[in-house]
């Protein structure tokens, strides 16, 4: 796409210096590392309108430079005075022509590029059994965590997005308290997620996350929405097709999972069963609009509540008292969960449910 | 009242200063209000940043911040910024343009009034059970779903305080239109004024969008109504259009008058007339005018569609262009001049290169697939802080320095005033020009706190630290005003020495009537072309002395405010405390009482005679 820009590709090098030169961030989050086509496409935007703004700055500090220079009272003595010039009807025009055909470079492929990340017909295209083509996302916002649905597939999770590389992947973006924002600021720019309906683009990512720092690109809500708007973090996988087939076909599975293999697990798993379950599913087979984030894929996480770091101590706080982590999140502190009737969680019965929690998995 | 000045206990003082209606003394009520809140907007971005020093920071908690971010905004915004703008301009534009007083004095002490009173009610909401936390924008789905009163504070406090802006807006509208002096044409007025004007324009046209959101918000949240709840067919996003319909001429309502004092500036401290004066004035009527376009630029991550989008960014792209016209002209106002850097020379020296930086990041947001990438991120937050304080608070920092002999007869030090630039200047770039790559590097804007090693440590301790370069200028500023209040040296007439324009010809202190005889404007510049030919009245006369007619004093403008400001708290606590709605009737019983008075007895002013003018020297030529 976007064939008009590609001469710009001198620019990206150029760039591409002067990012290396300031450092450009992380590969898993930085906007000037793009991890695809969308990305690519606005990082190409931002060097072609930073190329013609530092053009703009250049002359104009050279004219201010030589007149702050050149023109100060202590050099052209007290009693200097300036001819009362009214103004010059040649410079007008050539300061209000230049900048309008400058601007007409950056006008086109801004226009043109808008209407091809907008384009969103690929999302309906079927092929001759009526299946879609293309991979579709249901990404519901809450306060603070996400949930991605794929309605094809019949799978659901929350949290971490997993995506095949190498093809357009749609998005229906949606809220369901509050407005929020879906960023993943290395695949390409934000798209509101709405309480009033439904916005929809598409991402691209050209490569599997397995080997960036942390396996993952990071996701971030980018619209202010309560008290823990900050760390209403995401991750997002890329797998490659096969990998992501696979990968889909387990959580597909996943309804049925064997039991725990310890006693303590077990024993997780009948306190979760009794207090969390109203909540949270740990099958990745079913449709969005679940109260808490779906738990089947826990155990392969990169992260614990979207931010800790996962580990077990994390696991146990985090259930312990998840208002000190996420000021203003929905779910109850333990003494008020279901049967729970005013107890607090145990050591021993927190160690059981991490064991159970960390056990869930659809990865080998 | 009395004509003859006197020395006054406090109490006089301050029953004066509640009942003026003299734009000079309404112009100091501005300065001191807006400049209180500036000090306290500041002390909450002090906040921000010390909270945003380093990563997992635990300085203040997540939901206190949300509320600090809010006040910050609105409090610089509406508390700071207009009310000290609308202090500059009441006390030029009136002088600037040969008038006795603005149109309706009455009325501009009602608009100073309404501001302060909504002000105080919106700061009281941190000692009433928490300050409004979603942002300043206040997106609806998040007001309205806030726990607590804090944007009930939010939305009835700028209400009240609105109201009182778009009172100003239409007095200096009326103003420009009626009372220049003879010969003072449009094309002759000075860019302060004309920008003026135009803003008072925008006022006119802004508001009345934001007073809708409010009433609609004020009914969401304290009445029952479902404007803003999508689930009983209400919709978010219209708050969101009417929020930036307001919003965005907003921007412009803050930058023009800095426009205007930076071109006051420009020619004064050159020594040149305006170069191309006429392509300043439409380059100025067109920012105003295109300010109404462009206002889904703030909403292009909403999913408005690629049309709008696309039409929306090429509509701002637009601005560019008689912005590039201001700035070009400002150059070639210094090329060939005899530049001199007082203290308000260098804040316009140091505008320049600070405004043009926001404005080229202004476009890379007008290009809206870009955007999608820097919107809600922290180079927005760079951008608009390039713009409003690279723009509107060097500019107001200018005025202040510039105007103050105008204002007060005194002189602010200009050793000091030059300590003040620097820090804040050097400060300024150093906090925020690092957060252009903090957005870039994906950090979004409105967080609490940042997790480590994500690559945004060291940018936001570079931009904290600068942050305390700023807050030492202010603390030098201070000090300033505070000596020279003590010292109270006069200065007289035209002390900058190269004044061109009508204000600086009156004789020093003003007297309360400005203009013993309205004077004849016979070109741009006036005091310049009179001082050339060696006028040393400084002016041509349009009358003969005779009587002046003058308005009385009035304590009713407060009374009215007060009852808003009183019923506010019953709208506030409505369907939570039976005396609710027995205090909003009071409240609105003070104010229609108010005035009733006002429009049944007669108040007919008062006149100064012509024996009494010929007696007084009025200050020192």
């Amino acid at each position: 796409m976007m064939k008009g820009l590609k001469k710009w590709r001198l620019f990206s090098m150029l760039t591409a210096l002067m990012i290396f030169l300031a450092g450009c961030g992380d590969e898993h989050l930085s906007t000037l590392t793009p991890a695809g086509q969308v990305g690519r496409d606005q990082l190409d935007l931002m060097i072609l309108s930073t190329a013609i703004m530092v053009l703009v700055i250049i002359v104009v500090m050279i004219v201010y430079i030589i007149a702050i220079v050149k023109f100060r009272r202590s050099k052209l003595g007290e009693d200097f005075m300036p001819k009362q010039v009214e103004g010059n009807h040649t410079l007008e025009i050539i300061w209000t022509t230049v900048p309008i055909i400058l601007l007409l470079i950056l006008t086109v492929p801004t226009v043109i590029a808008t209407y091809e990340l907008a384009d969103t017909k690929g999302m309906d295209k079927k092929d001759e059994n009526g299946n879609n083509t293309a991979l579709t996302v249901n990404v519901e916002a809450n306060l603070y965590w996400w949930e991605f649905e794929y309605p094809d597939l019949g799978i659901v999770t929350a949290q971490e997005l997993v995506v095949p590389t190498g093809e357009k992947v749609y998005f229906n973006l949606k809220a369901a308290d509050v407005k929020h924002s879906f960023w993943i600021p290395a695949a390409g720019g934000k798209l509101d997620t709405n309480v009033d309906g439904i916005n929809t683009f598409f991402l691209d990512f050209d490569n599997p996350s397995d080997t960036l720092e942390d396996g993952v690109f990071y996701g971030k809500c980018a619209e202010l929405c309560g008290p823990s708007h900050a760390l209403m973090d995401f991750k997002v996988k890329t797998l490659d097709r096969e990998d992501f087939n696979a990968w889909a076909k387990d959580m597909k599975a996943s309804a049925d999972q064997a039991a725990p293999a310890t006693a303590v697990a077990q024993e997780g798993q009948e306190i979760f069963e009794q207090s969390c379950i109203a909540c949270h599913a740990v099958s990745g087979a079913g449709t969005a609009g679940s109260v808490g984030p779906n738990l089947a894929t826990f155990g392969d996480r990169n992260r614990v509540a979207g931010y800790l770091k996962h580990n077990e101590e994390n696991i146990k706080a985090w259930i312990n008292d998840p208002q000190e982590f996420k000021p203003g999140n929905r779910m109850p502190q333990p003494e008020d969960l279901p049967g729970r009737n005013g107890k607090a969680l145990t050591d021993q019965e927190l160690d059981a449910l991490t064991e159970y929690l960390m056990g869930l998995s659809v990865e080998e | 009242m009395s004509s003859i000045a006197q020395k006054k206990g406090f109490g006089a003082t301050l029953w004066d200063y509640l009942t003026t209606v003299d734009h000079k003394k309404i112009a100091i009520l501005y300065l001191i209000t807006g400049g209180f809140f500036f000090i306290v907007g500041g002390i909450e971005a002090m906040l921000i940043r010390i909270q945003l020093l380093k990563p997992d920071n635990d300085f203040v908690a997540a939901g206190l911040y949300n509320e600090i971010i809010t006040m910050h905004g609105t409090t610089m915004i509406f508390l700071a910024a207009m009310p000290l703008l609308f202090g500059f301009m009441n006390a030029a534009v009136p002088l600037q343009i040969g008038a006795r007083d603005v149109a309706f004095p009455f009325l501009n002490s009602l608009g100073f009034w309404m501001f302060f009173f909504g002000g105080i009610f919106l700061n009281l909401s941190w000692f009433l059970g928490g300050a409004p936390d979603a942002g300043w924008t206040s997106y609806a789905s998040l007001a309205i779903s806030s726990p607590g009163h804090g944007i009930d504070f939010y939305a009835l406090g700028l209400q009240i305080s609105g109201g009182g802006t778009l009172i100003a807006g239409i007095n200096f509208l009326v103003t420009i239109i009626n009372m220049r002096a003879p010969g003072m044409t449009y094309m002759r007025m000075p860019l302060f004024t004309w920008s003026t004007f135009v803003v008072s324009a925008l006022i006119l046209f802004a508001f009345p969008p934001l007073t809708v959101g409010l009433f609609l918000m004020i009914f969401d949240r304290m009445f029952g109504a479902n404007f803003f709840d999508h689930t009983m067919g209400g919709n978010t996003i219209i708050w969101e259009h009417l929020f930036w319909i307001f919003g965005h001429p907003e921007v412009y309502i803050l930058i023009l008058p800095a426009f205007g004092i930076f071109s006051e500036i420009f020619s004064t401290f050159s020594r040149k007339r305006l170069f191309g004066y006429s392509a300043m004035v439409f380059a100025t009527v067109l920012i105003g005018f295109l300010g109404f376009m462009v206002w889904a630029h703030h909403m292009f991550t909403t999913g408005l569609g690629a049309t709008a989008n696309a039409i929306f960014a090429v509509a701002t792209m637009a601005i560019a262009v008689p912005t590039g016209v201001k700035i070009f002209n400002w150059l070639l106002t210094m090329w060939g001049g005899s530049i001199t850097f007082t203290t308000p020379m260098l804040y316009a020296v140091g505008f320049i290169p600070s405004f043009v930086a926001g404005g080229v990041t202004g476009i890379m947001q007008a290009s809206a697939p870009l955007d999608y990438q820097l919107h809600d991120s922290y180079f927005i937050v760079a951008h608009f802080h390039y713009v409003i304080v690279g723009g509107v608070v060097l500019g107001l920092l200018a005025g202040l320095h510039y105007y103050w002999p105008l204002m007060f007869n005194t002189m602010l030090n200009e050793k000091l005033g030059k300590i003040t630039f620097w820090l804040f200047f050097l400060g300024f770039h150093l906090t925020f020009f690092i957060q252009h790559f903090l957005g870039l590097l994906g950090m979004p804007r409105r967080v609490f706190t940042y997790g480590a090693d994500q690559g945004w440590d060291l940018f936001n301790a570079i931009s904290s630290y600068g942050a305390i370069f700023m807050a030492a200028g202010v603390i030098v500023l201070i000090v300033n005003i505070v000596m020279t209040i003590a010292k109270n040296v006069p200065v007289g007439r035209d002390p900058w020495g190269d004044g061109r324009t009508l204000e600086w010809a009156i004789p020093q202190p003003v007297p309360f009537y400005n203009f013993k005889q309205i004077p004849l404007v016979r070109g741009l510049d006036t005091y310049w072309i009179e001082k050339q030919e060696g006028n040393t009245e400084g002016m041509t006369f349009a009358e003969p002395i005779g009587d002046i007619h003058m308005p009385n004093n009035s304590i009713i403008p407060f009374i009215m405010s007060l009852g808003l400001f009183v019923g506010a708290f019953g709208a506030l606590y409505n369907g939570e405390q039976p005396w609710a709605i027995p205090v909003l009737g009071l409240g609105l019983i003070i104010t229609f009482a108010a005035m009733a008075t006002r429009s049944l007895k007669d108040d007919l002013g008062y006149h100064i005679h012509k024996e009494d003018l010929l007696n007084e020297k009025g200050g020192k030529h």
